[in-house]
């Protein structure tokens, strides 16, 4: 009977801390206010290994992610490639994960809005689509691209692309963004690109994923910046110069992380409390 | 057209978006549904992406468009049908081998990857002077990053009891583990959190329109 009224009691709270933090999310979204975000080291390294590639470099940005994980990703890949295309480097888009191709369109066509018909398709960027096979189709990418890519999504052949014209491996290439959610992923190319073939490669993660990774920011620079969750997204963006929907999403993150921190505080006091009440009740009925 | 398709786009996901939270209230109908038709789609959409981006352009055009060039890919195909085989019970048996071959193969190049990568490297990355630093941040930064490798690994060197002297080393290796499983779970609320963000950010802006 006492466990029914417990278990009742700890979904009736549970429900209770959901509806806050959903009313901690969406009060800062519909009445949003200016919390500062400041760069870190981390997206700033990523950051310069763009900014010190120079114009005209054949790039690789790797869309390893799906839906599931586009509020995190997708500003990352928006503002990569908005600053690559500053750089007019050329973008390769990839993907080791079946809807990541459809992602890199969506990027592709939000970030095309604001440089209008400067940046055309098969010169200033591709797709190249899903390739399931993890670091072995990177292996094979070292020996012949066109093998692994014979055409585009857009059933393009290798040959008849400007920007693949002369590209043949991945050496040719100068850099590798990684935006990943999982395996197949950011560690493929960590261990291949840049462990095989000397390619330097940044990375884009979920923030579930990113203390995963960050031992490979070393000096022997296995990474060469790691953006981590939406919060490294709002970094970059801070960088670019613009206010993009991660920069947005930092009011109701700040305040659902404050509300999290109370809520950890309130349960370790009630924690202490019951403990306490048990001792003294312990020491009542000894003595 | 187009304008109602994205219009019914956006009413779908909406639908199913709360169904999925509703599922914070308690398991229903509405969330059992949500759930079966995104493992479906999931499914289907995965199927119907490999065979047209994967099988013809890498493996059918390549064999009826120059097949004296590529009848190397026959081998591939026949270890691809032969997978498929896992669905005949009698001829099951024919899966193994190339289950095999995936398996050996990964192994092989993923062991010589790894051990370059996350053992040589990794091994090079924590032999850094931490005086070559100007700044005190970086330092220190160092410093504790060659104790918390050393005193992390030798929390898990199991063949001298830890006791006396040699468990300093270990509770401090004890200390830095705790950190990191806090940092992660940090980053993990992090991630949640943003999820919501996302989801509530379209409720709010795409279907309700109560924002810009």
């Amino acid at each position: 009977m006492s466990e029914d009224i417990n278990l009742t009691k700890t979904l009736r709270e549970r429900r209770i801390i959901f509806l806050l933090l959903v009313l901690a999310v969406a009060i800062p979204i519909i009445f949003p206010f200016s919390l500062k975000t400041h760069s870190t080291p981390l997206t700033e390294k990523a950051f310069n290994l763009i900014e010190s590639t120079p114009a005209g470099s054949p790039v690789i940005i790797s869309f390893d992610y799906d839906p599931s994980t586009v509020t995190e990703l997708q500003p990352m890949a928006i503002a990569i490639i908005e600053h690559a295309w500053r750089k007019n480097h050329r973008i390769i888009a990839m993907a080791m994960w079946p809807q990541g191709s459809q992602m890199a369109d969506m990027a592709f066509s939000e970030v095309q809005k604001k440089f209008g018909e400067e940046k055309v398709y098969g010169v200033d960027y591709v797709n190249l689509g899903y390739k399931p096979g993890g670091m072995v189709i990177i292996q094979t990418m070292g020996r012949n691209l066109k093998t692994v890519f014979p055409k585009d999504t857009a059933m393009n052949d290798y040959d008849s692309i400007p920007l693949l014209k002369n590209i043949k491996t991945i050496k040719d290439i100068k850099y590798v963004v990684s935006l990943s959610a999982g395996d197949p992923g950011l560690r493929d190319w960590i261990m291949t690109a840049n462990g095989k073939f000397g390619i330097p490669v940044a990375g884009g993660t979920t923030a579930v994923s990113a203390p995963g990774f960050l031992p490979y920011v070393n000096d022997q620079n296995q990474l060469s910046g790691l953006l981590g969750g939406l919060k490294a997204a709002a970094e970059y963006e801070l960088l670019l110069g613009y206010e993009g929907t991660a920069s947005r999403g930092m009011n109701p993150q700040s305040i659902a992380h404050l509300l999290i921190l109370a809520l950890i505080v309130a349960g370790n006091i009630r924690v202490w409390r019951n403990r306490r009440k048990e001792k003294m009740a312990k020491e009542v009925n000894n003595g | 057209m187009a304008e109602l398709m994205k219009t019914i786009g956006i009413w779908l996901s909406a639908y199913f978006t709360l169904s999925i939270f509703s599922f914070l209230y308690k398991d229903n109908p509405f969330y059992k549904l949500a759930e079966q038709i995104f493992v479906g789609l999931s499914a289907a959409y995965w199927l119907v992406y490999t065979i047209y981006n994967i099988l013809i352009p890498n493996l059918f055009n390549k064999l009826f468009t120059d097949f004296a060039h590529n009848w190397i890919l026959l081998i591939p195909m026949a270890l691809g049908i032969m997978m498929l085989m896992r669905m005949f019970p009698k001829l099951e048996w024919l899966s193994h081998y190339p289950m095999a071959i995936m398996v050996g193969t990964t192994a092989a190049i993923a062991m010589l990857l790894a051990f370059q990568s996350d053992f040589l490297s990794q091994i090079a990355a924590t032999m850094v002077n931490p005086f070559k630093y100007s700044s005190p941040v970086d330092i220190v930064g160092t410093i504790l990053l060659i104790i918390g490798t050393i005193c992390g690994i030798y929390f898990f060197y199991f063949s001298k009891k830890q006791e006396g002297f040699y468990k300093i080393p270990s509770k401090v290796g004890i200390w830095f583990l705790m950190v990191s499983f806090g940092a992660s779970f940090g980053y993990t609320v992090m991630a949640r959190i943003s999820l919501l963000i996302g989801r509530l950010d379209f409720l709010l802006r795409d279907w309700l329109h109560l924002i810009r």
